[in-house]
C-alpha cells in the first residue's frame, strides 16, 4: 500500500511516500505565503523521489500548520498524533518526543504503540522554536546552519537573561559590544532555548527513550544543549529529523486504512 | 501593598501576589518551597520606607514562574501548595 | 566616498530641560534621580522637590556609562556643580549599576510616585509601558504603591515590540499614532501576540494589499488589547495616568482608553522623566527624614 504523508509546516512543507511502511520518497517547498502551491511543489518531489505517480498514490494524509490548505488529503491527522506515531515508527522504546519546528515546540508523553498519554504545546511564542536560532542567527551576523557547530566550540557558559526572542537580539548586540566570542553567545543561546524546550518535556514527564524531531533536530548545537539540559546520555534523532511529521501522518492513515 | 511576581506572555498570566501589608518576613514559604521561589529580604525594593522584613520572589525565577512551580501544580489532582499551607498569615497567592 | 545613512525608524528625539525660575543657590536640599532603562534613560535633578532638569536620551550598551550620561546631559547648560547633590537615587532595569547613586529603588515605587508629581494627587491607577516592561500601579493620594503589577518578559505590549513594527513597516516612530488613524474603517487588531509572529502575519497582510496605515492600526489595536488584560488582572480606578515612553503613542494610547472607557490624564510634563522624578523625590525624601547622608 502506499501512502503518502504531507505536513505544511511554517516554514517548509515536507512530503513522503511509505511503500508497505518504507520510506521511498520524500520533498520539500518553502512554504512561503502560497501554501496550497508548497503542497503541490513538495509532494511532486516526493513522488519523482520515489519514482511513481500520483495516481499510484492510495491515501493521502495531511497535517501540519497549514493543513487546511491540503486539499487532496484523504485524512487530516491532528499533529500530536502524528508526531506520537512519529516516535513510535522510527524508535519503537520511544515513550517521550518532542518536536521542534520553525514556529512551535511540542512535546508528548506516549506509549509503545505511539498512542499519546499526555502533550504539551508552545505555539504562541518565538522563543520557545526555531525562529528564535533564526533571530539569534542574524543577530549575530552568522549563518543559520553555523550556529549548531559554533556553539558546540564553546566551553564558556553564559547565562541569557532573556526569555523573549525580541529582548534577546538587543541582549546579543550588548554581549557582541562587550567583546564576548561568538561561539561563547551561540552556546548561551542554544542553552537558553534548550532549557525552554526541556521545561516543556519536564511537565510530560522526562521518560527515556527520548526522540526529536524536527528541523531543529538538525541543529548539532541544540541537541548538545538539550542533552546536557536533561541530563541524559541519547537522544534519538531519526536521519531526516524535519520529515518527522509527514511520516507521522502517512504512519496514521495507514493504520486508519 | 500587594506585589504581583512573574510574568504574561503567548501562553498565559503567571503571578504570584504578595500582600506585603500581611508579611512579617517569618521565612516560612521560603523553607516550603522546593523550587526556591522566595527569599526574605530586609528592605523592601519597592518600599524604601518599610522597616520589617519581607519575602519576594527571587531575582532569577521571577521570568520562569511557569516552570518552576510546575512541579507543584500538576494537571490533575492538584494538592494544596505548600507555599500557602506553610504560611501563617494568608499572604501568597497564585494566578494559575 | 558618500555614504548613505541607513534611516533608523526607531528612533525618537532625545531631550534635556533646565527650569528657568529656579534658582539652585537657594535650595535647601537638592536630589538626583536617574532611572536607567533598558531602551532610554532619564535623569532629574530637583532642588527641595522641584524639578530644576533633566535628560531623556536613550540607553547605550553600558549601564553606568548611560547614567554617567543621563547625568551629564541634565546637568548640561546648568552651572550647578555635581557635588552639591546630596542625595541620588538610581532606578530602572539598571539601577544597580548607577555608579553615583546612594541608593536603588525599583522603577514601581518611582513610577507611582513620579506619575503622581506629574499629574497630581487625584492619581490611583498607572501605568507605564516602558521600552521592555509593561507595569500597572495602583496608588494613594501620596503616590504610595498599593498594588502593583509588571511583565518584562515579553516584547508584545512593550515599547521595543512598537520599535520593530516601525521599522518593519518603515514608519518613524513619531508617525505611528497619527498614521495609525489614517485609515478608513479600523482593522480588526493582529491576532498573532508574539512580535516575531506578529511581524510574519503583518508581512502577509501587506502581501494581500493592506495600506501601511492599516497594518498600524491593526497593530496598535492589539498592542491596546494587550495591555488592557494586563492593568485589568490589578484593576482600573480614576483617575488614569501613563508614563513612559508609549505614553507618547496616540495610536495604542487612545484605542486603550476607548477600551477602557475612560480618559487618560493631561500633563505638559515629558511622560518619560516620571521614573526619574520619583527617584529624585524619594532622595529628597529620605534626606528630610534623616535617613540619607547629607553633606
Amino acid at each position: 500500500m502506499i501512502i503518502g504523508g504531507i505536513d505544511c509546516g511554517a516554514k517548509n512543507t515536507k512530503a513522503v511516500i511509505l511503500k508497505d511502511g518504507d520510506i521511498i520518497g520524500k520533498g520539500m517547498a518553502l512554504t512561503g505565503f502560497d501554501q496550497a502551491l508548497a503542497v503541490k511543489e513538495s509532494f511532486d518531489a516526493a513522488l519523482k523521489d520515489a519514482g511513481i505517480e500520483k495516481k499510484d498514490v492510495d491515501k493521502i494524509s495531511g497535517t501540519g500548520a497549514g493543513m487546511e490548505d491540503i486539499k487532496d488529503a484523504d485524512i487530516k491527522v491532528n499533529e500530536v498524533k502524528a508526531m506520537a506515531k512519529a516516535a513510535n515508527y522510527f524508535f519503537p522504546s520511544a515513550r517521550t518526543v518532542a518536536d521542534v519546528g520553525a514556529e512551535m515546540g511540542r512535546a508528548a508523553k506516549i506509549n509503545e504503540k505511539g498512542q499519546v498519554i499526555d502533550f504539551a504545546i508552545n505555539e504562541k511564542c518565538a522563543a520557545g522554536a526555531g525562529a528564535f536560532i533564526e533571530a539569534m542567527a542574524r543577530a549575530l551576523e552568522v549563518k543559520l546552519e553555523e550556529m549548531g557547530p559554533m556553539a558546540i566550540r564553546s566551553d564558556k557558559s553564559i547565562p541569557m537573561n532573556a526569555q523573549c526572542t525580541i529582548f534577546a537580539e538587543s541582549e546579543v548586540v550588548g554581549l557582541i559590544h562587550a567583546k564576548t566570542q561568538k561561539i561563547d553567545i551561540s552556546r548561551a543561546i542554544h542553552d537558553a532555548m534548550a532549557s525552554r524546550i526541556v521545561a516543556m518535556i519536564r511537565r510530560i514527564g522526562v521518560n527515556e527513550d527520548i526522540v526529536m524531531i524536527g528541523g531543529v533536530g538538525l541543529n548539532t548545537g541544540f541537541v548538545h544543549s538539550l542533552k546536557a539540559e536533561l541530563g541524559i546520555g541519547e537522544i534519538y534523532i531519526p536521519e531526516d529529523p524535519a520529515f518527522g511529521q509527514a511520516v507521522g501522518a502517512a504512519v496514521v492513515a495507514k493504520e486508519e486504512a | 501593598m500587594i506585589a504581583n511576581y512573574g510574568y504574561k506572555d503567548g501562553s498565559g498570566d503567571y503571578f504570584i501576589a504578595i500582600d506585603t501589608d500581611k508579611c512579617d518576613g517569618c521565612g516560612k514559604c521560603v523553607e516550603a518551597c522546593p523550587a526556591g521561589v522566595f527569599e526574605v529580604v530586609d528592605e523592601d525594593p519597592n518600599d524604601p520606607f518599610r522597616e520589617e522584613p519581607l519575602i519576594i520572589v527571587v531575582g532569577d525565577k521571577r521570568k520562569k514562574l511557569k516552570y518552576e512551580c510546575g512541579p507543584c501544580k500538576p494537571p490533575t489532582n492538584r494538592p494544596p501548595l505548600p507555599c500557602i499551607e506553610a504560611c501563617p498569615h494568608d499572604v501568597i497567592s497564585h494566578s494559575w | 566616498m558618500a555614504e548613505e545613512k541607513k534611516q533608523e525608524f526607531w528612533r525618537w528625539t532625545e531631550s534635556n530641560w533646565r527650569n528657568p525660575d529656579i534658582k539652585w543657590e537657594d535650595a535647601k536640599i537638592v536630589s538626583a534621580g536617574i532611572d536607567v532603562g533598558s531602551v532610554s534613560s532619564q535623569a532629574t535633578v530637583m532642588t527641595d522637590g522641584q524639578i530644576y532638569a533633566y535628560s531623556n536620551m536613550r540607553t547605550g550598551s553600558d549601564s553606568p556609562e548611560s547614567a554617567r550620561n543621563a547625568l551629564n546631559y541634565a546637568l548640561e547648560g546648568t552651572d550647578i556643580p555635581e557635588s552639591r547633590i546630596d542625595y541620588c537615587i538610581g532606578t530602572g532595569y539598571g539601577r544597580v549599576n548607577v555608579p553615583m547613586a546612594d541608593r536603588s529603588i525599583t522603577e514601581i515605587a518611582c513610577h507611582a510616585r513620579g506619575a503622581h508629581f506629574i499629574y497630581g494627587p487625584e492619581v490611583r491607577t498607572v501605568l507605564d509601558v516602558g521600552g521592555q516592561d509593561c507595569k500597572a500601579i495602583r496608588s494613594d493620594e501620596k503616590g504610595k504603591v498599593i498594588n502593583f503589577l509588571m511583565n518584562d518578559k515579553c516584547a508584545a505590549g512593550t515599547g521595543r515590540g512598537m520599535e520593530v513594527f516601525a521599522d518593519l513597516l518603515s514608519v518613524p516612530i513619531n508617525d505611528v499614532g497619527e498614521r495609525s488613524f489614517e485609515v478608513k474603517e479600523e482593522p480588526e487588531p493582529v491576532s498573532s501576540t508574539c512580535v516575531v509572529y506578529a511581524k510574519t502575519e503583518a508581512t502577509g497582510l501587506l502581501r494581500k494589499g493592506w495600506e501601511v496605515n492599516e497594518v498600524l492600526a491593526a497593530y496598535c489595536s492589539a498592542m491596546a488589547e494587550r495591555i488592557f488584560t494586563l492593568i485589568e488582572r490589578i484593576g482600573i480606578e480614576e483617575k488614569f495616568a501613563i508614563t513612559g515612553g508609549m505614553a507618547k503613542n496616540k495610536g495604542v494610547i487612545d484605542r486603550l482608553m476607548k477600551i477602557i472607557g475612560l480618559e487618560a490624564m493631561k500633563t505638559d510634563w515629558d511622560t518619560q522623566i516620571a521614573g526619574a522624578a520619583g527617584a529624585a523625590l524619594f532622595g529628597y525624601a529620605l534626606v528630610q527624614k534623616g535617613k540619607g547622608r547629607k553633606k
